[in-house]
Formats: C-alpha cells, structure tokens, sequence
C-alpha cells in the first residue's frame, strides 16, 4: 500500500540523545497495534536544526511540526492526528512572543528565514538509505558532471559561483582546485581529502551534515576527484563523532554498491574511492599539514606552509583538501550552475553558510542562511533573542579562535572580509553568544585555556605565547592585574599572531585582542578591583541586606558554614569563609543576596 | 544491487521519487476520509483500506490521503471530501468500498466530479 502518511523523526545526536529513537520505537509499536504500519510510515532522519526543542517529529504532507515529543505523547498523537485528522497543538512551538502555537514547520521564523543549499535534504531523508538520497535528485550532478563536463569545465564552474571554504579559510574553491591540477606531480597521483575534523567547543556543522546527509559529501568529493584527476580520497573524521562515522561508513558501503564508488563510476571509466581515517581529537588536527601528518600515521603537527599542500600535500604529493560543508555545496552548484549559487550572498561571499547558533540564545540549533544577512538577524530573528530575558552583551563567531563583537557591531552583514575586519572571523561557523552574566576578560582566558592546551607545542610563539597571554589573563581575573598587563598583553598578542607556524597560533590572539578593543572598560574595572558581570570570584563579594526574611534557604545552601543566623532573623555572610560560589545568591527568593 | 549506468540512474531516481511524492507535499489532489466515531462505526475504516489498496493496484503515489474528524452529517457516513487544486472541495456521503474507487479513479484522476455520490460542492465557512 501507499503511505498516506509520513512521521519524519529526527534522528540527530541532538535529538537521539533526547531519546528520539525510542520514540520511534515506541510510535512503530503503536501503529502496529492499530494496523496503521502498512499504511504509515516512520522514517528517521538527520538533525533538523532546532536542537533545543527535540524530539523532532515532523508529519507528511500535513508539514505538521511537533515538538518535544516524548514516548507518553504517543497514544494521544497517534489517535488524534493519525487517526482522527486532528493535529496536537500541544505538541507545537510556540516561538517567542507569539500567544498560538504554529501548527507548520515553513510558518515558524527559525526555518522560515533560513535558506538550504548545503543542508538541502535537511529531515526529509533517511541519511542510511541511498534510495532516499537518489529520490531527492541526488548522484544527478555527478551523472552530469562525469558526461557532459570536463574536468576544467568543472572547475570553471566552481571558480564562476564564488565558492568558498567553508572551514574557516574562506579560500576560493576553484582556484585551489585549479592550483592542484597544474602542480608537478611525476607519477600523476593527486589526492583529495574532507577534512571532518570540526575541533570547535559548541560547532557541529559538519558533524549535522555527514550525519543527515552523508550521500552529499561523497557526491561532492567524486565531482571533485573527477576535476582535479584524483583516484583516492580520504574523510579524516574525529573520532567523538560515532554516528557520523556510522552514517558515513553505511554511505560509502551503499556507493559502491551502486557503483557510484569505486572502479568504473556510472559506467563512465572514472575510478574513485575514499577511505576513512579517524582522528583522535586533536584540536591542531583541523589544521591541513597536521591532518596529513596525521593521515600518514605521523604525529599530528603542522609544518611551515612556504610550499601549500595544494602542491605538497599528502605523501608529498598534490592535494586538495576541503571541509565538508564546501564538498556538500558542489553538487548542487553543478546541477544549477554557477551563475544561481553566485546569485546568493554578498559581493565576495556567494552562497549560504550554516551556522551552529549556541549560548545565551533562545533558539539554539543548525541554521543555514544566505551570506550577508546580519548577527542581528540571525541572533534575534532567527535565533529567538537572548534567552532568560537577559541583555545581549557579545557574540563570538568563528570558535574558539574568533573574535567577539559587540552590540554596536550588530548590523554587521556576516561575510568573510567584514568579520575580519572587525576582528574576528567566519571560522567553521560557530556562533557562540553571550549575555550580561558573561565578564568579558573570564571569557577569554576560558578560550585562551582552551588554545593553550590545544597547542601542539612545536612552534614557540604558540606555545610559550598563549601560556604567557593565559598567565597575565589570570592575573587580571584575580584582580592583581596592572596598566602594564594589558600593554604587554597586546604586544604578546601580535607577535603570537605573527610569528606562529600555523593558524592556531595565527588566530589565538583573537578572542584577547577583540576583548581588548570592544571592552576595555571591563579589564579597566578589573585592575580597579572590580568585576562588572560579576563573575571573577576574587572580586566580587555577596552580601545580605535587609530584604532578609530569615528564609533559612542560604544558610542551608551555604557548602562552607559562611552564612549565619537564625530562621526567621535577618542574616549574615562570614567573608573569611565564603568562597563565593554563588550558592546563596541562586537560591534567595527575596532579592536579599547581593553580588558586587 | 547491480551498478549502476547514467540511464539506470535516471529510471531509478524518476521511480524513487514516485514512491516518495506525498512525503515531500507534493500531490495532485487530496481526499480527507471523516474518521468521527460515526463515521468508523458506519465503516470508514473499510472506506479508507479499499482506497488505499486501490491506489497501491494502480500504483498511484501522487494522491494525499488525510482523514479528519465528523464531518457533521453523522447519519451520511462514511463521508469524504475531495479538493483538487483551484477547485472548490466536493463532499461525498454514504460511501462504501466500490464507491471510494470510483471517486478515485473519476474524481481524482480524471477530473470529473461524481455527481451521484457527491453531497454537495464547496464547504462551510470557516469562522
């Protein structure tokens, strides 16, 4: 029989981790029982973005967007939608602001503003099953790309649509791809490799893609291997990633089953095939000669690029290294041209760009929007605003190793040249934002920390220089900083950002200097001994005032014995013996403990 | 599973995308079958079966098959409303399985309202 219906469950680490695959479980036994299983089908798919509110279950054709759904849900959603027609409202979002929940997925602003290219086949396919992906118009591309193309044409085409690494380069793709042909190589061999290192706290991009859409990557990566003369690829994965490693590996199973892998693609004399390499978790790894090292079976440390890997790259030979969201968008560039992708964006940044939108942000989730849209208009709009009713303070873009803008920036169009001009960078596309709890001076020696033990240690400047800059950072946070700090602070800020071998070192200084230039005020209350936000532990101090109602709710909080008094009397904090946790301060309902 | 040429791609893509149509929204038409507790007790459910194996005999994918609530008119059930794009939805009454194949195949497919079952044309208005 037809299926007259079908429930879409997210199928994301996200949402399987919200323990979406026993709803699924539990939503198969269901139709079971009523004998709905032959005429309703459950298919589970990759992330759909809207993380924080998963479950996710989307219902065919109706394009009913359910929410939060947990295994309870199931007998009143089957019996109600399924059976009767009539869909769950509270089973809906309901975005902020709004009085009504909104029945279908396209009406809710978080998707509605969002454009897909890259995740074009977001939670409308099963990423394990290829037929899936054929359906939606996929391995088309390639079909046209290996008969009617050839490799310069490819490579012409990408060059024309703009594209641009997405892995935080931002280096045109056809030109590097163009570079990989013409550079000597004796016996011919040429390499591609996707980098799937994503080493970013809080990114997940590539991890969402490979996981919902594995199909794209390979479809992109055999255009690619075609157009620069490449017979074996490589996907370097980390190895936190198990889903998408399974997901990938069941992928290129079902490829070369097809035959769209391996020897003889489509019939058409082409021969390709990838391997998969898996990465331990090094940060540096991100890096291109660290991963070939570390392809090669080498420690995993970037070496002096005076020769590019384009050249030079893996087992000395050329090699073209691309992230897997710039793999994902070639296919569809190939099927729609050049000139339809270059439509989107902005002058020098064509296309779209996903973005994993985390921290003091309502909706947090996978987006992918147009270039050139604003941090305001993916911060609020899509974003919901900041969570908690809290004030906007900075946000990050570009991981660890971005910089932070603050609110006056907001306008911004978010663009490869213009967030580096303010100071920070597109990076991966993580998008990190903070409220007024965050102090910014403690922020960034959290991400200076990150860096330091990142580091792999070859290089002096990183180093030596992101220990130095993490050392003085404390310091200030300690409240034992002085004017001379910070002038030392900038000036280890640019010879780590000069002399360091690679990227990580070049792009460590960010998160201090971007600090230093939009909230300088901060580290100044800092050496006057105070801290704004209120969150460096050496200089606040949490008091008792007379709002007091002798509750008794700190003192039975209190870790340390630092509160005292008697139920039903006002109290006091014993400063000697407070170590400031905070814990008094979360649980007074009277306003009465007070940070300063 | 053979390897595949560029052709074979083609045909296996054109049949894939067939079977998945309704999953992507994508219809020529849509019947709502009224599932109340009348119109089971009057065997919509049998309505709803017979018309789905007749779509799957016939291979038909590109139909949306809904079902709802009372349609009002409890003492005419089964009933059914059909809605073809640009057109105003027509409701069916005191359906059984023969009849919910030929709305099928006349109404659906073809275009041709089949006046002997129909009920009436257009809906009540909403508000």
């Amino acid at each position: 029989m037809p299926y007259r219906l079908h429930m879409m469950v997210c199928a994301g680490t996200g949402c399987v981790s919200n323990r979406s695959l026993e709803l699924r479980d539990a939503l198969s036994a269901e139709l079971a029982r009523r004998g709905l299983d032959k005429e309703i089908e459950i298919v589970t798919t990759g992330c759909n973005g809207f993380c924080g509110v998963g479950p996710i279950l989307l219902v065919q054709p109706d394009g009913i967007f359910y929410q939060k759904v947990q295994v309870k849900d199931v007998p009143l959603l089957v019996e109600e939608h399924l059976v009767k027609g009539r869909p769950v409202k509270s089973l809906m979002f309901t975005p902020p602001e709004a009085k009504e929940p909104v029945p279908r997925m396209r009406d809710i602003p978080f998707f509605g503003k969002q454009m897909l290219v890259a995740l074009r086949n977001r939670g409308m396919i099963d990423p394990e099953k290829i037929e899936d992906y054929i359906a939606r118009g996929g391995y088309q591309a390639l079909a046209k790309a290996l008969t009617t193309m050839t490799p310069k044409q490819i490579i012409e085409e990408i060059k024309a649509s703009g594209l641009r690494g997405r892995g935080g380069g931002g280096f045109p793709t056809g030109i590097k791809w163009e570079t990989c042909v013409h550079a000597h190589s004796e016996d011919g061999v040429r390499y591609l490799v996707c980098n799937a290192d994503e080493g970013d706290p809080g990114a997940f991009m590539d991890r969402s893609i490979i996981e919902g859409d594995p199909h794209s990557v390979i479809e992109g990566m055999v255009i690619g291997a075609y157009a620069i003369g490449a017979h074996q690829g490589y996907i370097y994965v980390r190895h936190e990633y198990p889903l998408a490693l399974k997901r990938f590996m069941i992928a290129l199973d079902q490829a070369r089953e097809y035959g769209l892998l391996g020897k003889d693609i489509l019939g058409t004399g082409f021969d390709f095939d990838i391997e998969v390499h898996r990465g331990a978790g090094a940060f540096v790894c991100g890096e291109s000669t660290a991963l070939m090292a570390s392809i090669e079976g080498r420690v995993g440390e970037p070496r002096a690029k005076y020769i590019h890997t384009v050249e030079v790259g893996l087992y000395n030979k050329p090699t073209v290294l691309n992230n897997v969201e710039t793999f994902a968008n070639v296919p569809v560039i190939i099927e729609r041209g050049a000139k339809w992708f270059a439509s989107i964006g902005t002058e020098h940044s064509k296309g779209t760009k996903v973005f994993s939108l985390a921290g003091r942000v309502k909706n947090t989730g996978l987006v992918e929007v147009p270039m050139g849209l604003s941090l305001r208009e993916l911060i609020f709009d899509i974003g919901g605003g900041i969570a908690d009713n809290g004030k906007f303070k900075a946000v990050q873009t570009g991981g660890p190793s971005g910089g932070f803008l603050p609110e006056d920036l907001l306008d911004l169009p978010v663009d490869y040249e213009k967030l580096y001009e303010a100071g920070s960078m597109m990076g991966s596309g993580g998008v990190v934002v903070m409220d007024h709890t965050s102090c910014m001076v403690d922020v960034a020696r959290f991400f200076v920390d990150f860096l330091q033990s990142e580091s792999c240690g070859k290089c002096t400047p990183c180093r030596e220089g992101i220990k130095a800059m993490h050392g003085i950072l404390s310091r200030i946070c300690d409240g034992k900083g002085s004017e001379a700090d910070l002038a030392t602070l900038e000036e280890l800020c640019s010879v780590v950002a000069d002399t360091s071998l690679c990227a990580l070192g070049g792009s460590a200084p960010n998160p201090v200097l971007t600090s230093l230039r939009y909230f300088r005020s901060e580290y100044e209350a800092h050496l006057q001994g105070k801290c704004p936000a209120g969150v460096c532990r050496a200089l606040i101090t949490f008091r008792i005032n007379d709002k007091c109602t002798g509750c008794h709710l700190c003192f039975k909080a209190c870790p340390t014995s630092a509160v005292l008094g008697e139920p039903k009397q006002m109290h006091s904090i014993i400063q000697g013996k407070c170590i400031k946790c905070g814990a008094c301060y979360d649980v007074c309902k009277f306003e009465a403990v007070t940070k300063e | 599973m053979a390897k595949l040429t560029i052709s074979e791609l083609q045909k296996l893509r054109e049949k894939l995308a067939q079977e998945r149509q309704t999953r992507e929204g994508n219809a020529r038409g849509q019947i709502i079958i009224h599932m109340g507790t009348c119109g089971i007790a009057a065997g919509a459910r049998k309505v709803l079966t017979a018309l789905l194996e007749a779509m799957d005999k016939q291979n038909v994918r590109d139909v949306i098959v809904s079902t709802s609530g009372c349609a009002g008119m409890c003492s005419k059930e089964p009933m059914a409303t059909v809605q073809l794009p640009q057109q105003a939805p027509v409701k069916y009454i005191s359906l059984n399985e023969e009849k919910i194949v030929r709305i099928l195949n006349e109404h659906l497919l073809q275009g041709n309202v089949v006046k002997e079952f129909a009920l009436a044309v257009g809906s009540e208005r909403m508000g």
